[in-house]
C-alpha cells in the first residue's frame, strides 16, 4: 500500500469498516510511514473533538426570540 | 376545555405534572419530572407543554450548532432552529416513535436548513456536483498534535475554533460532517436526507476529515502551544 492509498482508505478505516486483509495492509504501512501515521492519528482527533465537544450556548437575544415564538405557537395550538 | 397555562418557558417554571393536569392529562409519575426522551414526547404529545419545552431546553444548542453548520448564517441558523421546534410540535401527533425524537428532529432542522441554503446561494449549492481535490494537498501539514486540544484550550476558545474553522469549509463538506460525525446518522440515512448517492457521501466525508484536520493543524500542532 502507498500513501495516496492509504488515504483513499482512510474513512472506513477509521469507521472500522474495512475488510480485514485491507486493514492488515493498511497497518503495515502505517507502521513504516511516520507521515501516514500522523494524518490517521490527528484525522481521530478532529473526529473526536468534534464528536465530544458541547455546542456554544445560544445568544440570549436568540434563545429569548425562540421561546417567544414557541409560546405564541402553544398558546394559539390550544386556544 | 380551558387552554392550559402556559409557562414562561422556563423547564423549570412548571413541573411537568402540573403542566399535564393543566392539560386534562396524567403523568406516570405524580411528582417526579419527566426526563426520558420517549416519556416527555408521549407527555407532550398528550398536551403536556412543559415536557415540550425540556426537549427544546434539552436540544436548542445542537439545532442552533447544526444550523450554522449547514446555512453558515447566524440568521439563517434562528430561522431553522425556530422553525425546526415549531414544526417539530405541530407534526408531534405524527411522530411514530421509530427513530429517537432527536433524530426526527435533526431531519426537519436539516430540511429548513437546506431550503435557507438553496435560497441564499442558489447558484453555487449544488449538494451533488462533483467536488475537484488535488490527493497531495491532503498531505500538507502533518504535524505531531502533541497532547489532547482537549486538555490545552479553555473550552469557550476550542469552541470557537472548531467553529470558525468548520465555517471555512465548503459547504457540501461540512453538511456531510455534520451529520455523520456530529450528528452520527449513518451514511445511508445522511445519503437519503441529502438525496447523494452513497460513494458520494463517503466521498465528501473524507475530504471534510482531511479538510478540518489539516486547518485544525495550525491551531493544535505541538509547536504552536508549547
Amino acid at each position: 500500500m502507498k500513501c495516496n492509498n492509504l488515504i483513499e482508505e482512510l474513512s472506513s478505516y477509521l469507521d472500522d469498516a474495512l475488510d480485514p486483509a485491507l486493514r492488515a495492509d493498511l497497518e503495515v504501512h502505517l507502521q513504516k510511514c511516520k507521515r501516514c501515521r500522523l494524518v490517521v492519528d490527528t484525522c481521530k482527533k478532529t473526529i473526536n473533538i468534534y464528536c465530544n465537544s458541547d455546542p456554544v450556548p445560544l445568544p440570549d437575544d436568540t434563545r429569548s426570540r425562540l421561546h417567544e415564538a414557541l409560546k405564541l405557537k402553544l398558546q394559539r395550538a390550544h386556544r | 376545555m380551558s387552554a392550559p397555562k402556559l409557562s414562561p418557558l422556563d423547564p423549570t417554571s412548571i413541573p411537568a405534572a402540573a403542566a399535564a393536569s393543566a392539560a386534562g392529562t396524567s403523568t406516570t409519575a405524580s411528582t417526579a419530572p419527566v426526563d426520558n426522551e420517549l416519556e416527555l414526547v408521549t407527555a407532550a404529545r398528550a398536551g403536556d407543554i412543559s415536557a415540550f419545552e425540556t426537549l427544546v431546553n434539552r436540544y436548542e444548542r445542537k439545532i442552533f450548532r447544526l444550523g450554522m453548520n449547514i446555512t453558515g448564517n447566524r440568521e439563517d441558523a434562528e430561522d431553522t432552529m425556530q422553525e425546526a421546534f415549531l414544526k417539530a410540535y405541530e407534526h408531534l401527533p405524527e411522530f411514530q416513535g421509530n427513530s429517537r425524537f432527536y433524530t426526527w428532529l435533526v431531519r426537519i432542522a436539516v430540511n429548513q436548513a437546506l431550503m435557507k441554503l438553496r435560497k441564499r446561494r442558489p447558484n453555487e449549492t449544488s449538494l451533488d456536483q462533483e467536488i475537484e481535490t488535488g490527493e497531495d494537498s491532503f498531505f500538507r501539514e502533518v504535524e505531531d498534535w502533541g497532547p489532547s486540544p482537549e486538555q490545552r484550550f479553555e473550552q469557550s476558545e476550542l469552541q470557537g475554533i472548531l467553529s470558525t474553522v468548520i465555517g471555512e469549509l465548503d459547504p457540501s463538506f461540512r453538511i456531510v460532517f455534520q451529520l455523520r460525525d456530529i450528528e452520527e446518522l449513518s451514511t445511508e440515512e445522511t445519503a437519503e436526507l441529502l438525496k447523494l448517492s452513497v460513494p458520494a457521501v463517503k466521498s465528501r466525508l473524507l475530504r471534510a476529515r482531511l479538510k478540518l484536520r489539516q486547518k485544525l493543524n495550525r491551531y493544535f500542532r505541538r509547536s504552536e502551544n508549547q
